[in-house]
This record gives structure tokens, C-alpha cells and sequence, in this order.
């Protein structure tokens, strides 16, 4: 019989257990269903992390509107069952179907930027996506949001027999659909085309050179992480049961990379600590009200002056340092 | 015909402080490749210092004189505390840490001021000026006018003395210039410092129209950044097109179309341009190294 851990795990396998073990064990220590809400709110920003780490951290592309189409998957949500009679669940997938039909549309032409011109193409496309939400107030409610209908979860499993807590039950929804993105992402990163997709990272040039057909991997990199943003955005929607064009808004993009950044764009589980940290420290920090934005913008300038590469790659050096 | 002349001066005014805030982002990306997001609160700041000054009894020119000066430290600071110590990062990482400083310095303004809206009385009365059957504010030259000034200013800096030079030699190529003998540190501090002061005067010629409060800086430094990158980034003179133009386009959308999109007229416009200019309206084309 083979010893078990003979041969070390993978870092995919490693990656998948960590956070199945997080899931599964930080509940013992919740002391109110508040904890429930912040977990769930935690996993799905890092879900639209998640996706962000296939086009930032593989691809070495930057995205400052992917909270259009987090907004575009919200509003699927709101507007799904009211004027197509689809059920919650089908509407996400519909939105879903919809960033990544629009993510190929609009990616063709924005990937061909560079650097700081696709950043401003990218947040121009996010600020257009939130006007239209907030402007055409016949279809959206406008600024004022509106009401998203139930996921019908809740009732299924009670006619089920099981009774569980509405907190608790989006918690580990959220929490699969976590495990089920970074399962799909990390597969991706050691196929064929996650190389390729990271061979663009390092010299688009020197892909060209060895074959690599760099406006089709950078355009796939695009729609698969629209595609993350956009059910990131529908479970939102669903969990608040409400929604405003606030969540396609520019500052949410920033959000978004910034999390992927602070944690470690390279790795599914750095940038999913920078979702973890920057999705708990505003709960956190409204203690300490007015000092809030203050402290907030302090962390994010130290973290990304001395641990450039992010806050798990660079502890992760440090401490093979301190070993070898 | 008068209706469009109107559109045209607000457009220009606007358009001015769209301009200065484009020529700080050209400023400190030149020196140092960095986009400084924390552009638009310098802006901010300059309107904020020259509030509370005044308010305290400083007369209205001190008062912005002292706003000008007491940004300009900021801007050293920003890139003596974080931006050198953060040299060779990324591209995102650098973004990132100018995000946090607006963030940090909006936190700071909140504290140290308030959260109300705030202006100061214009410099030569509020009475409009009849043009042609359009009318402008006072306030309007004087931002068009300072705006004027300045680049008329940076141009012969740029081009007549000494430490202009540097600052386009250390742009150009920073070893290089380095190897020449030039302090590209200083010219570092020099640049944050000159765009942190432009910044702080549009906020000084623009607050007592557009008015100003701690969280201003956001939507300007968004305008600013199009305005920058429609022009093409790095180069002052796409920089006032630029800003000038995203001024006009937002003035006649908002007049002829509809003011609800005013705001999302000038991107799409910065799309269309971004399409078929890949460096905007007057950038230089890079080429990848390997």
C-alpha cells in the first residue's frame, strides 16, 4: 500500500483543500449569523477575483471596468424574472451568457491597447455599462435600484425536508461556487492554454515568436474572467436581494483589482486572501468610523510598497528565506 | 447660433480644468512612468486649503497661495514616501498605491475639514459677460486665462532652461540621464511637486463655480486621465487638446442630447479614438523590447 503524502500534493491540490478547509471549519468559530453574511460576501468577491486572476495574474492584462459586467449579471437577475419569466437561477446563467457574448464583442478591439490606454478603454466601457444603469431608469429603477427576486433555494430544500438559515445557506452556496471557479481556474493554469495565457505574461513578443496566437488567448482570458465578474454580480444581487448601479461603478473595479493585486495575482488563493482581507477590514474598520478611509488607503499604500508582488507571494519568499 | 457659442464657454471652462489636470498626469508620468490617480485630489486640496485659509481670515490670495504651496509638499511627499520607495514595481502595483493615496488623502480632507460643500467668492464678481448673445462668468476667463499661463509657462520651462531639460532628458531616458550627470531624484520631487501645484491651482481657479468638497477628486481625476490618454499620454500639448476637448464634448452632449450622458459621451468618444489610434490623438508609438 502506498504511505499516504509519499509525494507532496500539488499547489492545484493544495490551493482546492486549503479553501475547502476554511469553508468548512471557519463556521465553529462564528459567533452571530452576522459572520455568515460577511463569509458569503467574501466568496463572492472572490469569485469575480477568481476571474480577475485568469486575465491579470496569467495573462498580464489589466481590467479597470469589470464591474460592468458584474452589474450586467446583477441586473440579469433583477430583470430575468420580471420581464422574461425565467426563473433566478436561469437568469444568471443568461447574464452570464451575455458578459461573455459582450466581453468578445468589446474585447477584440480594447486588448489591442497596452497598458495604460487598455486601462482607460477598460474604465470608460465599466463607466458606460454603470450609466446605462443608472440613466435608463424605465428598465433599471435608476439609481434607486430594485428588488431581486427570491433563488426559490431555500423553499426547494424545506419541501426537501431540510431546514437550514437563510445566512447560512448562501454561505455555503457562495463557498461551492468558490471551490467549483478555482477548481476550474487552476485547471486551466497547467493545460496548454494557461501556458500560452502566461507566455503572454512574460513577452508577447516572444509568444508570437513560439506560435502562440496572442489576440485569441488574450480575448479568451477577457470573456472567462466577464464571465466570473457577471455570477459574482448575479449572487450579489440574489443574496442582497436588491440591487443599484453602484455595483457596476468604477469604484467597484477598483475593488476588484485591487484585491486580486494586494493578495497576489499570480495564485487563485493570494488573491483569494486579498478578498478575504479587504472584504473584512471595511467591517472591521467601521469602528473606527471618521479614521476609516484614512487607515483603509494606509494599509493598501504599505502592502503595495513593501510586498510588491502581494501580500502571498512575497510572505512566501520571506519565509523560504528564513528555512534555506 | 448663440446657443452653440454658449455651449462653446462652458465647454472651454471646464475643459481648462480638464487640461491642468491631464498636464499633472503627463507631468509625473514622464518623470517617473507612474499614473497618479491621486491626481484629481490635489485638485481637491487646492480648493479645500483656500476655503478653510480664507475662512480663517487669510485674504483671498494668500489663502490660495498657501493652498498652492501646501499641495505642492503633498505631491513630494507621495513620492518621497511611496512612490520611490515602491521603484520597479509594476504597472497595476504602481496604480494601486497612487489609489490608495487618494483614498488616504480624501480620508485625511474629511478629517481635517468636513463633508459640506464649500466655495469661496469669485475673483472679479459673478455678473456675466454678454458675448455675441452668449454670456460667460468672470470666473470663466480667469480659469481659461490661468490655464493659458500655465502651459505658456511649462513650454518655455520645457524648453529654455536647464532644469526643464532634465526633466525631458530623465523622460526620455532615465539612465542616460543619469549618466550625464543629472539628479534624477530631484527630478522625480520636481515633477510631483509642479503637477501637485497645477493641480491645486485649477482647484483654486475652478472652485468658486464648480464648488468643492473632500470628495471631488474622483470624477476629476477620471476626466483628466481620458483627457490624457485621448491626447496621448506624455505629451503636454495632447494633454490640452485632450482635456479641451472632453470639455467641448461634454458641454454640446449635454445641450444638444442629454445631460444624463454627458459624462458617458467623452469615453465613448475616448473609445472610438483609442480604436483607430491605438496611442491616442498625438502619442508616440512604443515598440516591445525583448
Amino acid at each position: 500500500m502506498r504511505p499516504l503524502f509519499a509525494k507532496p500534493i500539488s499547489a492545484k491540490q493544495a490551493t482546492l483543500l486549503v479553501l475547502l478547509l476554511l469553508i468548512a471549519v471557519a463556521p465553529a468559530f462564528f459567533p452571530s449569523n452576522f459572520y455568515y453574511r460577511v463569509g458569503t460576501l467574501i466568496f463572492i468577491n472572490g469569485l469575480a477575483v477568481t476571474g480577475l486572476v485568469v486575465l491579470i495574474g496569467y495573462a498580464g492584462q489589466i481590467s479597470l471596468g469589470h464591474a460592468g459586467f458584474a452589474g450586467l449579471g446583477a441586473y440579469a437577475c433583477a430583470l430575468g424574472p420580471v420581464h422574461l419569466g425565467l426563473p433566478p437561477a436561469l437568469s444568471l446563467v443568461l447574464g452570464a451568457v451575455l458578459s461573455g457574448l459582450l466581453a468578445w464583442l468589446v474585447g477584440r478591439p480594447i486588448l489591442r491597447l497596452k497598458g495604460h490606454y487598455l486601462a482607460i478603454a477598460t474604465l470608460g466601457f465599466g463607466v458606460l455599462v454603470s450609466m446605462v444603469l443608472a440613466n435608463e431608469a424605465w428598465l433599471t429603477g435608476g439609481p434607486d435600484g430594485m428588488a431581486v427576486a427570491d433563488l426559490g433555494l431555500r423553499g426547494l430544500l424545506k419541501s426537501a425536508g431540510i431546514k437550514v438559515g437563510n445566512a447560512e445557506l448562501w454561505y455555503w452556496l457562495a463557498g461551492l461556487i468558490l471551490l467549483a471557479g478555482a477548481w476550474l481556474a487552476l485547471n486551466l493554469k497547467d493545460s496548454p492554454s494557461g501556458r500560452a495565457l502566461r507566455s503572454l505574461h512574460d513577452s508577447e513578443v516572444a509568444a508570437r515568436t513560439v506560435g502562440v496566437d496572442v489576440a485569441r488567448y488574450k480575448l479568451s482570458a477577457f470573456v472567462i474572467s466577464a464571465v466570473y465578474a457577471s455570477v459574482s454580480g448575479s449572487l450579489l444581487a440574489l443574496t442582497n436581494r436588491f440591487v443599484t448601479p453602484d455595483i457596476a461603478n468604477f469604484l467597484h473595479s477598483i475593488e476588484l483589482v485591487t484585491m486580486t493585486v494586494l493578495g497576489g495575482a499570480g495564485t487563485v488563493i493570494g488573491a483569494a486572501t486579498g478578498a478575504l482581507l479587504l472584504t473584512a477590514l471595511p467591517q472591521v474598520l467601521t469602528a473606527l468610523q471618521e479614521y476609516e478611509h484614512i487607515v483603509f488607503g494606509l494599509i493598501m499604500m504599505l502592502v503595495m510598497i513593501f510586498l510588491p508582488d502581494g501580500l502571498l507571494p512575497s510572505l512566501h519568499r520571506l519565509l523560504r528565506r528564513r528555512v534555506s | 447660433m448663440s446657443e452653440l457659442l454658449q455651449f462653446t464657454f462652458s465647454g472651454l471652462t471646464v475643459g481648462a480644468v480638464y487640461a491642468l489636470v491631464a498636464l499633472g498626469f503627463t507631468i509625473i508620468y514622464n518623470a517617473s512612468g507612474v499614473v497618479n490617480f491621486a491626481q484629481g485630489e490635489f485638485v481637491m486640496l487646492g480648493g479645500m486649503i483656500t476655503v478653510f485659509a480664507h475662512a480663517a481670515g487669510a485674504p483671498l490670495p494668500a489663502a490660495a497661495a498657501l493652498a498652492v504651496v501646501a499641495t505642492a509638499a503633498i505631491g513630494i511627499l507621495l513620492n518621497k514616501l511611496a512612490i520611490e520607495r515602491a521603484r520597479g514595481a509594476s504597472v497595476v502595483t504602481l496604480i494601486i498605491i497612487t489609489i490608495g493615496a487618494s483614498i488616504f488623502l480624501r480620508g485625511a480632507a474629511q478629517l481635517g475639514f468636513d463633508k459640506q460643500l464649500h466655495r469661496f467668492p469669485s475673483f472679479s464678481g459673478d455678473d456675466p459677460i454678454a458675448i455675441a448673445g452668449a454670456t460667460i462668468l468672470p470666473q470663466s476667463l480667469w480659469m481659461l486665462f490661468g490655464a493659458a499661463v500655465v502651459f505658456a509657462a511649462l513650454y518655455l520651462f520645457f524648453t529654455r532652461s536647464l532644469t526643464g531639460k532634465a526633466v525631458l532628458a530623465t523622460a526620455n531616458n532615465k539612465l542616460a540621464a543619469q549618466l550625464v550627470g543629472i539628479d534624477t531624484d530631484f527630478v522625480m520631487a520636481l515633477s510631483f511637486g509642479l503637477s501637485a501645484a497645477i493641480g491645486a491651482l485649477a482647484g483654486v481657479l475652478a472652485t468658486p463655480i464648480t464648488l468643492t468638497s473632500y470628495d471631488a477628486g474622483t470624477a476629476l481625476a477620471l476626466k483628466g486621465f481620458a483627457a490624457a490618454m485621448l491626447g496621448g499620454m506624455g505629451n503636454p500639448f495632447g494633454a490640452l487638446v485632450g482635456g479641451l476637448l472632453v470639455g467641448l464634448i461634454e458641454a454640446t452632449t449635454a445641450g444638444y442630447l442629454s445631460s444624463d450622458y454627458k459624462d458617458a459621451a467623452a469615453f465613448v468618444v475616448i473609445l472610438a479614438v483609442l480604436f483607430a489610434m491605438p496611442q491616442g490623438l498625438f502619442g508616440k508609438s512604443a515598440q516591445e523590447r525583448v
